[in-house]
Parts: C-alpha cells; sequence; structure tokens
C-alpha cells in the first residue's frame, strides 16, 4: 500500500504535464469574445471616410465579413495593413474597418498613404463601440455573418496563417448562407 | 569570428557536461575514485567555455555586431553601452545562456566548496547537476542558438531592446531570480544524490542546508526586484498582480520556504525525510516549470517573451525527464526511509509540519489558479482568466494562519512541549500584541478593516514572540548582553527572516487599507488638492533621450501652503520600435510614497495625471530584504563548515 502511495506524485505530475503539452498545441491569441454568437452590439458612428454618413450595425449585415479594429498609434496594425490591402485587392472578402480610439486626421492621413482596404469604416473616436464588443487591444478582427451575428474573434494580426482559419469559417458560412 | 567561438565554446561545454553527467556517476556506483575524481576538474572546466561562450555574446552585444540577429533583434546603437550588456538577457535566447552560465557558476562554486563531503557524495550532486545543464545546453544549441547570424546582409543599425526592459530594476532582476531559480539545482542534486545512495540522513541535510538558504535568499531578492520594477516602471502603482510570471516565481519560492523548514527538521530530529526530498524535487521542478511557463508562451501574461511551441515541447521535454526520472526514484527508494525520531502532538516537529502543509497548499492553489484556464481550455470548455479575488481569498486567509504559526512555531521545544508551559510563554506576547495593535489604530487616521487590522496584530505577534524567544534565552546567563549578542548566526538569521514577516504583514495590510488613487484631468495652473498634499500641474515640456522622445509633466507638490517638492513624470516614445512608455514620478519615503504618472494628452494642452498616495508600500520590500538578509545570515554560519568534518552519521 504505502508503495502505491509513493507513487502518486508521479502520477500527479504526469496528470499536469498532459495538460502543459496540450496547452502548447493551443494558441492563446485566440480569446473568445463574451458577444460570441451574439448579435454585433447596436451602434451609430460617423463614417471616417465620408463624414457626413451614419453607420450603423445593419450596414454589416447582408454577407458574410470581416471586422477589422485598428488604430494609427498600433505598430501591429501597420504591419496586418499591408496583408488587409491584399485581401481586398483579391475580393476575398468585405473588410469593415473600426478606426479605434484614435486622432481622425491621422487615420484618414494613413489610409491615403498605405491605401484603404475597407468597404466602410466606422469612427470610434471615444472607444464606446470598442467597450461593447469587449475589445482587448487592436488589431483585432471579427467575424461577422450575413445576419451580422458575431462567430469569431481574433486577438492580434491577420496574416497569411490567420486567414486560412478565417477563410475556412467564412466558407462554412457562405455555404451555410445559400 | 568571435561568435563563432562562442558557439563552439558552448558545445565543447556541452560534452564536458556530458561527461560530468556520467563519468562521476558510474565511478560512485562501481566504487571507482579515479572516476569519482573526474567531477572536479569537469566542472572548472565546463564553468571556463559557458564563461567563454557568454563574454563572446557579451562582446557581439558592446560591438554592435548586427550580423548577429540575436544582436540585430534587440539592441541598436542608440542604446547606452550598460543596457547593451543587459540586453544580452533581455531576449529568450541570452537569457537562457545567462541560465546556463548561472548553472555553471553553481556547479563550480559546489565543486570548490565540498571538500568536507565523502567523495562519493560530491560526484553524485555535480554529475545530477552535469546533467542539467546538459539539457539545457542542449536546449540552448538545438532551438535558441544567440550566436545565429544574418549573412550575408547584415542590418547597418539594430531593432532595440523593448523600452520596458530599459531599466536598472531589468538589469538586475533576472540574474538574481535566475541564481534563485538555478540554485535550488543544488539542493535538488543533493535529494537525488542522497536518494541514489540510500542515506538519507542529517549529514545529508546539514550539507543542503547553506545551499538552499542562499539560493532562497536569491530567489527572495529576484521577487522583491521584479515587484518593485513592476511598481515604478509600469504605471499603475501596483506591486503584485498575480499574473502568471509572478506565480511562477513565488511558487518555488513558497516550497523553498517550506524547503528551508523541513530541512532543518530532518537535520535537527531526523524527521520528515520523505517531506524534505520531495520538497527538494518539487522546488526546482516548480523553477523548471516557471522556465516552461516563460519560455514557451502557453499562458498570456504581461512577460510574454517567445511563443514558439518547438521550445515549448524541447522545455517540456526536459520537465518531463527530470522530473519524472526523480519522482521515479523517490517511488522506488523512499519506502525504505524511516524516521530516527518520534515526537508528540504538541512540538517543534508538529508545527514545522504544519508550516510544510500550509507553504504546499498555498502552492497548490497557486499552481490551480496560474493552470486552470490552462486545463479548461484543454478539455475544450472554454476561455477563461483567474484574476486576484480567487488569489486574494485563498492566500491571504492561508497567510494570516501561517504568521500566527510563526510565533507559536518558535515558542515550542523539540520532541514535547507541555500545554501549560506553552500558554505561560504565549500570553504575554499575546497581550502585547493586541495593546500595541491597539496604540497602531489610534495612530492611524481609521480603523483599516478585519482584513488588514489582523496583519497588523500578526505583525506585532511575530515581534513580540520572537522577544520572548530571545529574553529566554538570555534569561538565565550570567552576562545577558554577551548573551544576547553570543547567539549563533542561523539563529539571528532565522529571527532578521521573522521580523521581515511582520514588516512585510504591515506593508501590505497598511497599502491595501489606506491606499488613495485619483484620475484627474489638469490643465496648466490647475490645483488639485489629494492625501494632506496639493498638485499644480505647470505644464508639459518636451524632451528627448537617446532613443526616445519625451513629454514631462512639471507638477509643483505643496504641503501646508509650502512648496514640497516638484515631480516630473514622463511619458516616452521609443522610436525605433514606435513603442510609449510612462515613467511614473515618485516621490519616496520610508513611511509614504507619492506616486504620479501621466496619462493621454486630452487636448487644450489638458493631460490625465494619476496620482497615488501609498503608505507604507516601502515595507513590503523592506520585508523582503530582511528574509533574504535572513537567509544569507543563516548560511555563513560556521557550524556548517565545522560541523561537516564530523562523522556523517552522527545526528546533531
Amino acid at each position: 500500500m504505502r508503495r502505491i502511495v509513493l507513487f502518486l506524485p508521479l502520477v500527479l505530475f504526469f496528470g499536469l504535464g498532459f495538460f502543459l503539452w496540450r496547452g502548447l498545441s493551443i494558441d492563446p491569441t485566440e480569446l473568445p469574445s463574451a458577444r460570441l454568437n451574439q448579435p454585433f452590439p447596436a451602434f451609430q458612428l460617423a463614417s471616417l471616410t465620408e463624414p457626413d454618413r451614419l453607420l450603423s450595425a445593419q450596414d454589416l449585415k447582408g454577407q458574410p465579413a470581416l471586422v477589422n479594429v485598428w488604430a494609427t498609434w498600433c505598430p501591429t496594425c501597420k504591419e496586418e495593413h499591408a496583408f488587409l490591402n491584399q485581401l481586398a485587392a483579391r475580393h476575398e472578402v468585405q473588410i469593415f474597418g473600426i478606426n479605434y480610439k484614435d486622432d481622425p486626421l491621422k487615420a484618414r492621413e494613413w489610409l491615403k498613404r498605405y491605401l484603404n482596404p475597407y468597404t466602410a469604416v466606422i469612427l470610434d473616436e471615444q472607444g464606446t463601440l470598442g467597450l461593447d464588443l469587449g475589445v482587448y487591444g487592436a488589431p483585432e478582427t471579427y467575424v461577422v455573418d450575413a445576419d451580422g451575428v458575431i462567430r469569431y474573434r481574433h486577438v492580434g494580426a491577420v496574416d497569411e496563417k490567420v486567414w486560412g482559419q478565417l477563410k475556412g469559417l467564412l466558407d462554412e458560412l457562405r455555404g451555410g448562407g445559400a | 569570428m568571435i561568435p563563432e567561438l562562442g558557439e563552439y565554446a558552448l558545445i565543447l561545454a556541452l560534452c564536458l557536461s556530458a561527461l560530468l553527467g556520467v563519468v562521476p556517476l558510474v565511478g560512485a556506483a562501481v566504487g571507482n575514485a579515479l572516476w569519482c575524481s573526474f567531477a572536479r576538474p569537469l566542472s572548472v572546466g565546463l564553468f571556463g567555455f559557458v564563461l567563454f561562450s557568454f563574454l563572446c555574446l557579451v562582446w557581439a552585444f558592446i560591438s554592435n555586431d548586427f550580423s548577429v540577429s540575436y544582436v540585430a533583434a534587440n539592441s541598436n546603437t542608440a542604446l547606452p553601452w550598460f543596457y547593451r550588456i543587459s540586453a544580452v538577457w533581455g531576449g529568450h535566447e541570452g537569457s537562457l545562456l545567462l541560465w546556463a552560465l548561472i548553472l555553471s557558476c553553481w556547479i563550480l562554486a559546489v565543486a570548490l566548496k565540498s571538500d568536507n563531503l565523502p567523495q562519493d557524495m560530491r560526484a553524485r550532486v555535480l554529475a545530477v547537476m552535469g546533467l542539467i545543464a546538459t539539457g539545457f545546453i542542449l536546449f540552448v544549441l538545438f532551438t535558441s542558438s544567440p550566436f545565429e547570424r544574418l549573412l550575408p546582409n547584415p542590418p547597418a543599425e539594430g531593432g532595440d531592446l523593448n523600452p520596458l526592459l530599459q531599466d536598472f530594476g531589468l538589469i538586475v532582476h533576472p540574474p538574481m531570480l535566475y541564481m534563485g531559480y538555478v540554485g535550488f539545482s543544488v539542493a535538488f542534486a543533493f535529494a537525488i544524490a542522497a536518494l541514489i545512495s540510500g542515506r538519507l540522513d542529517s549529514a545529508w541535510a546539514r550539507w543542503s542546508r547553506p545551499w538552499t538558504n542562499i539560493a532562497w535568499a536569491f530567489l527572495t531578492l529576484g521577487i522583491v526586484l521584479g515587484s518593485w520594477w513592476a511598481y515604478y516602471e509600469l504605471g499603475w502603482g501596483g506591486w503584485w498582480f498575480w499574473d502568471p510570471v509572478e506565480n511562477a516565481s513565488l511558487m518555488p519560492w513558497l516550497i523553498g520556504t517550506a524547503l528551508v523548514h523541513s530541512l532543518a527538521a530532518t537535520e535537527k530530529r531526523g524527521v520528515f525525510k520523505s517531506w524534505t526530498v520531495l520538497l527538494a524535487i518539487f522546488a526546482f521542478s516548480l523553477s523548471l516549470l516557471g522556465t516552461f511557463l516563460v519560455r514557451s508562451g502557453v499562458l498570456t501574461s504581461v512577460h510574454a517573451f517567445a511563443s514558439d511551441p518547438e521550445r515549448g515541447f524541447f522545455i517540456l521535454a526536459l520537465l518531463g525527464i527530470t522530473v519524472g526520472a526523480s519522482l521515479l526514484l523517490y517511488a522506488i527508494k523512499a519506502s525504505k526511509v524511516k524516521s530516527e525520531s518520534s515526537f508528540s502532538l504538541l512540538s517543534r516537529e508538529s508545527f514545522l509540519l504544519v508550516n510544510n502543509v500550509l507553504l504546499t497548499v498555498i502552492c497548490a492553489m497557486v499552481l490551480l489558479g496560474t493552470l486552470y484556464p490552462l486545463v479548461v481550455d484543454a478539455l475544450n470548455l472554454g476561455k477563461l482568466s483567474v484574476g486576484p479575488p480567487y488569489f486574494n481569498a485563498l492566500f491571504v486567509p492561508l497567510a494570516i494562519l501561517l504568521a500566527l504559526m510563526v510565533g507559536v512555531g518558535s515558542q515550542v521545544r523539540w520532541r514535547e512541549t507541555s500545554a501549560a508551559l506553552l500558554v505561560g510563554q504565549l500570553w504575554l506576547p499575546g497581550l502585547l500584541a493586541l495593546v500595541a495593535t491597539g496604540l497602531t489604530w489610534m495612530a492611524l487616521p481609521e480603523w483599516p478593516g478585519v482584513a488588514a487590522g489582523l496583519g497588523l496584530l500578526l505583525a506585532w505577534w511575530v515581534v513580540f514572540t520572537g522577544m520572548r524567544d530571545l529574553y529566554n534565552r538570555v534569561r538565565n546567563k550570567r552576562e545577558r548582553l554577551q548573551a544576547m549578542f553570543g547567539q549563533s548566526r542561523s539563529y539571528y538569521g532565522m529571527m532578521l527572516a521573522h521580523a521581515g514577516i511582520a514588516v512585510l504583514a504591515v506593508g501590505i495590510a497598511l497599502v491595501a487599507s489606506f491606499s488613495e488613487q485619483s484620475d484627474l484631468r489638469m490643465q496648466p495652473g490647475d490645483r488639485k488638492s489629494f492625501g494632506g498634499y496639493e498638485f499644480v500641474f505647470e505644464g508639459i515640456k518636451p524632451g528627448a533621450g537617446p532613443n526616445y522622445r519625451s513629454d514631462t509633466g512639471v507638477i509643483q507638490v505643496y504641503r501646508d501652503g509650502q512648496l514640497y517638492t516638484t515631480m516630473q513624470p514622463e511619458k516616452r516614445l521609443y522610436t525605433t520600435r514606435g513603442m510609449p512608455m510612462t515613467e511614473a514620478a515618485i516621490d519616496p519615503g520610508l513611511f509614504r510614497d507619492l506616486y504620479v504618472a501621466l496619462g493621454e494628452p486630452l487636448g487644450n494642452d489638458a493631460w490625465a495625471v494619476r496620482v497615488q498616495y501609498k503608505p507604507f508600500v516601502r515595507w513590503i520590500w523592506l520585508g523582503g530584504l530582511l528574509m533574504m538578509a535572513g537567509g544569507l545570515l543563516a548560511a555563513s554560519d560556521p557550524r556548517y563548515r565545522k560541523q561537516n568534518r564530523r562523522d556523517a552519521s552522527v545526528p546533531a
């Protein structure tokens, strides 16, 4: 009996080791949203590019799309921006932008200089929409289906690898919607 | 050329460590004295080559050799020379090389300072450490060599050291923390060597004690430095965040604390041998786990340096082999372990046992809180994080119980104490502690609340029971003053470390109850009263450093209408990385800190300013420093060096 008890630490350790091993294959930047499978929060905010136009959650509906949270103060957004431009140029998906807690003048300048991949950019100067969404930091990207329901949230830059995942999900959403 | 020499030196070090891990171990097993005697020269050689390799990397940083990709990623020409040196351990690869260097320092120290050990014991201890070194140098060479080149087109200018790390606290924090982490490998090696030889006796405990104390003291210092750095650099004014990486350093500290006490019981009374061996194994395992958590990126954290699954798998394999093998060895060998003496319920042994159990339970609960998100995730139950409320709710009551035990434990005698005697010893310190807490309360602006009040009471309790113990020791002596200064260094070390607990408890209790914080919107000329001081915002002046631009707020502080000081919090933008940093302005004091951090510009020359008043916050780190000093003082006791020469099997 005593011998078996002595093996207990070893068994416990291997149990722990299993979880650590599983943990390695999980991406820690993939945070879920409390908003997952919830409709996109209601908002009434101006468009960055057309200041006279008011955007609302209604504008996101119609087809599955990406909603990308960005700002000029965020260095990773600059890296990500080039990839978003490629996606837009290939007409892979509709991308909406949320310009988050930013200076609109700088943001317009940035879109002029680095091109604009967005169908429309929501101007969230105060960060209220970001608060409703539970934005963790920029950049963040949400996948929204044709009915304006949030299906996925990615924290960090979208690159080729992440896009692989998102594309799969988008294809699924398109297939289901058609 | 130089970086290649560094790489070759590391490969040679790998060969030597592999030899060190095998030859003396086999020698001790078959009783070949010649093979055993290889342990010392191999240790010296290992140290020499790792040091040479490390110096090569330092040279690459000093000479701005951007053809080395690690240098290019972590340093640039605008960086002052001392940050270029500390940048050596600013990233993943270099900090692992530092890990290996510190491990070989400990190996060298054991090799040179082990004249009193029997030869086979020394051979086994050094061999176990050699095996650990082999694993780590392999890890450096295969997954994270800092010497890789960017050829044929080296960049003309490097990136930048993470601005968070450009700071004095971060020059010294990692080496101290590693000294502690890696230092537990000595206690681990002693435990494994004792298990292999089957000689789990008081001699083994006495040999391990000074090494364990030193490692524990360094770990304490490392944690204190980390906490202090987070306080002034992260701009939040907190001193502990229950961040996974902080927890990773706290866990080996908790187990190490239990180990230090358990070793005392094993040495003096020959009891708790299983406990001591397991604690030694776990202290080092948790150090390795800490390395795994930081280096593999399995947990999101403010410290998240490198997120690389390949490295994670390598460390996990290393962890699995080291811990798995030692626990297997324990399971096979420990059934023969017998206690050499018995003890009754009211005895110092019982209280040390309670101490072991409490510290282990606290550690298990920190481990659970740290890894719970990972476990939930691995079982596909979703993502979540465990916050400070969980840790505080469990940690505070257990820590209070622990502090209560510190006072009682120091009064209880070995083997047996009568309850009447114990009550006779304790009623006066208890009463004095109550009175002193009452007096402290009167000096405070208001009642600090139950938990903090209990913290104060326990701080006084620890102080008065300690004084009672000292009084008992000198009471019957003719020359009382002489007796007071004539106690052993390990006794003073214990007293100092326990006084550190009292100081720490006061700091935590008062910071938690009387801190004031306010986020203000200030325009030039605005005055705000706060915590008995008046803050006048004079405006912002722009400036620049070697590798950053800055906005410095000028805030004059008045007290009773008199100009008291001028505080200048800074907001820096590090140009190479485009990363903003907050440099808080702190007016430090033994009894309170004033803490001002600059927030965002709000337009019209107005700025968000966060002002904090932190009473007794310095006491938290002061308490830690006292504990560290206590550990070092106890380790320096000449008793360990004298008694080592005595016959190994005589219990003291």
